[in-house]
């Protein structure tokens, strides 16, 4: 039997390569029971693979992974029966209703017949899928069917849940509902392997979060410990010319006492205390006579924290997150 | 969340005989899975209908009058064993495009994340293509039923072809789940399986006798195994000469199986 303190989940060493790809060079972490934890990194990171070996798709190359104590090499059979999976690419079956296909996957998890039906029904209600239930999947809409993925994933109701990238293509509401629901399900006992390419995902559900980048993890902690690094918010200066941006950057770096960074006109610095570090960096640039072609303060987002710790951007990022620009000459 | 669901144990690992029970029960689950597609893509339902109707009417009524020395039997006679070995091919194509679907849709991540025999998914594939010939073979023995087709020997030849019929079906099912997990996409699986199928079926017995094609197709023509399970299915229903034809089809169905098998296996396990 498992103690309480020993960890649902232990990475050592992982490895795997695809041909010449090096898609995991490495990899070691461990997650605590009932606690979510956030797999953090771009496309091509190694996330998936890493989701892939401890859900007994693949087999590693080298190191070794335990979910609940038991290899999933070894004991593959012992941790399919406690896992569930809702992957960017474990589906569901287009021609089975949402119904058939919960009941299906929780039959063949080993669970008795007349507890699956009970259970379908139920998350097909709490996931607003009732109306639906009988259609084929393929006439489901795009969030309906992340939703039905998830749910699927939950049909035998396994302690250990792994969700690879749960909320893309999901739209708010959809996703508001599913942060609540592995909320509720972490206060259930339930642990949660998350992956995801938002930092604002991971720091609002994850305990704590490893950042992926080329199959290495380059860093680990809660989301406080990630985000003191990187301040609260980041400001951007866009400045008109090179040489300006040479200058101002200088000067924010010296006399504001800020780590600005530059690159080409942009200046980026993040910031533990936004407005105020604002208004002193304008009255900096200002007593220069710098004035900046535009403005921006956000929050920082997963390119921001890659490129502090890498050094370069999270290049295969789709979308970047939303900004928010604040007019120069208004009342930010 | 709210979990009206009680809680249940974990169940334990299956072990000896309850791991061959599982995997019956498991493929018995993915049979029921693949039978509900059979029934709800339109094409398939068209492939296993629709189609089997048209081969047997063009045969009988627009090909059949030019047909001659069927062995002394009226065409129709000579033509529906023939139609159901037809029908076990193109049905067991059906594997390959379902099989290819799965890997692509990212199906088979799914089944391979959970505790199901890890042969269900293969066995399931292939028991649910005996459903469909099965039903595709009631429905052919029907419609000849219309046009003239009499089983000339007795129930149990009838039901001899049928089964020896059905077993050939389920060998070639292993051959087109390798194609399927090889291409690892329905279309191509389509493409690549026609061109192993249709010499097959078009040069061999089924529709026409051996003895009517050019000299130098008539050794390929008539060895190749559709030509000798029709012809086996032919004397055991319809009572043209044995000439060992059964034993022959019945050493094909072995072999083919016997080599297919372990492949698609193989295939299977490194399908990630």
């Amino acid at each position: 039997m498992m103690t309480t303190h020993a960890p649902a989940i232990t990475v050592h060493g992982l490895q795997k390569r695809f041909g010449s790809v090096e898609a995991l060079a490495g990899i070691d972490f461990e997650v605590a029971p009932g606690t979510v934890f956030g797999l953090l990194g771009p496309n091509g990171a190694g996330k998936t693979t890493a989701v892939r070996i401890l859900t007994t798709i693949l087999e590693p190359d080298g190191g070794r992974a335990e979910v609940l104590g038991f290899d999933v090499v070894d004991d593959a059979e012992r941790v399919r029966l406690r896992i569930g999976l809702a992957g960017q690419s474990a589906t569901v079956d287009p021609n089975l209703t949402g119904r058939e296909n919960l009941r299906l996957v929780g039959r063949l998890a080993q669970r008795p017949r007349g507890w699956v039906a009970q259970r379908a029904a139920e998350l097909l209600e709490r996931f607003e899928l009732s109306q639906a239930a009988d259609r084929p999947i393929r006439t489901y809409s795009g969030g309906m069917r992340r939703r039905l993925d998830v749910a699927a994933a939950l049909v035998a109701r396994p302690p250990v849940l792994f969700l690879d990238e749960p909320t893309t293509g999901l739209d708010l509401p959809s996703r508001n509902a599913l942060w609540e629901m592995i909320r509720e399900l972490v206060a259930d006992g339930t642990t949660v392997l998350l992956t995801t390419q938002y930092l604002e995902e991971a720091d609002r559900l994850a305990e704590r979060l490893a950042v992926v980048d080329v199959g290495r993890v380059i860093a680990e902690g809660t989301p406080a410990e990630l985000k003191a690094q990187l301040g609260s918010t980041v400001i951007e200066f866009l400045m008109s010319t090179d040489p300006d941006a040479e200058r101002a950057a200088a000067l924010l770096s010296t006399r504001g006492g800020v780590a600005a960074e530059l690159e080409g006109t942009r200046i980026r610095v993040p910031s533990g205390e936004g407005p105020r570090a604002l208004m002193e960096m304008l009255r900096t640039l200002d007593a220069d006579g710098l004035y900046p072609a535009s403005l921006t303060v956000r929050e920082p987002s997963l390119d921001d924290v890659f490129l502090r710790l890498t050094g370069h951007h999270a290049e295969s990022i789709a979308e970047i997150e939303s900004a928010d620009p604040v007019p120069v000459g208004g009342g930010a | 969340m709210s979990q009206a669901t009680v809680s249940i144990p974990i169940p334990p690992e299956r072990r000896g005989f309850d791991r061959l029970v599982g995997a019956v029960s498991d493929t018995i689950a993915m049979t029921g899975r693949n039978v509900i597609t059979l029934r709800r893509v339109p094409q398939l339902l068209v492939f296993s209908t629709i189609q089997p109707v048209i081969f047997v009417l063009l045969f009988v009524y627009v090909f059949g009058g030019a047909v001659e020395n069927t062995f002394g039997i009226p065409y129709v006679d000579y033509l529906i064993p023939g139609i159901f070995v037809q029908m076990s091919v193109f049905g067991a194509m059906g594997t390959a495009v379902g099989l290819a679907a799965d890997v692509k849709s990212g199906l088979l991540e799914r089944f391979h994340a959970l505790p199901m025999a890890r042969s269900a998914v293969l066995a399931g594939r292939t028991t649910a293509d005996v459903v469909r010939n099965v039903f595709v073979m009631t429905l052919v023995s029907g419609v000849g039923f219309l046009v003239g087709f009499r089983v000339q020997t007795d129930a149990l030849g009838y039901l001899a072809g049928v089964a020896l019929v059905l077993l050939f079906g389920y060998s070639l099912s292993w051959v087109f789940a390798t194609v399927g997990l090889a291409v690892k996409d329905p279309e191509t699986a389509q493409a690549a399986a026609f061109p192993i199928m249709a010499p097959l079926v078009f040069a061999s017995s089924v529709f026409v006798p051996v003895a009517s094609m050019p000299s130098w197709l008539q050794p390929f023509a008539e060895h190749q195994p559709v030509s000798v399970v029709a012809s086996a299915a032919r004397s055991l229903m319809s009572g043209t000469p044995s000439d060992n034809y059964v034993l022959q089809a019945l050493a094909w169905i072995a072999g083919i199986v016997a080599v297919a098998a372990p492949i698609a296996v193989r295939r299977y396990r490194r399908v990630f």
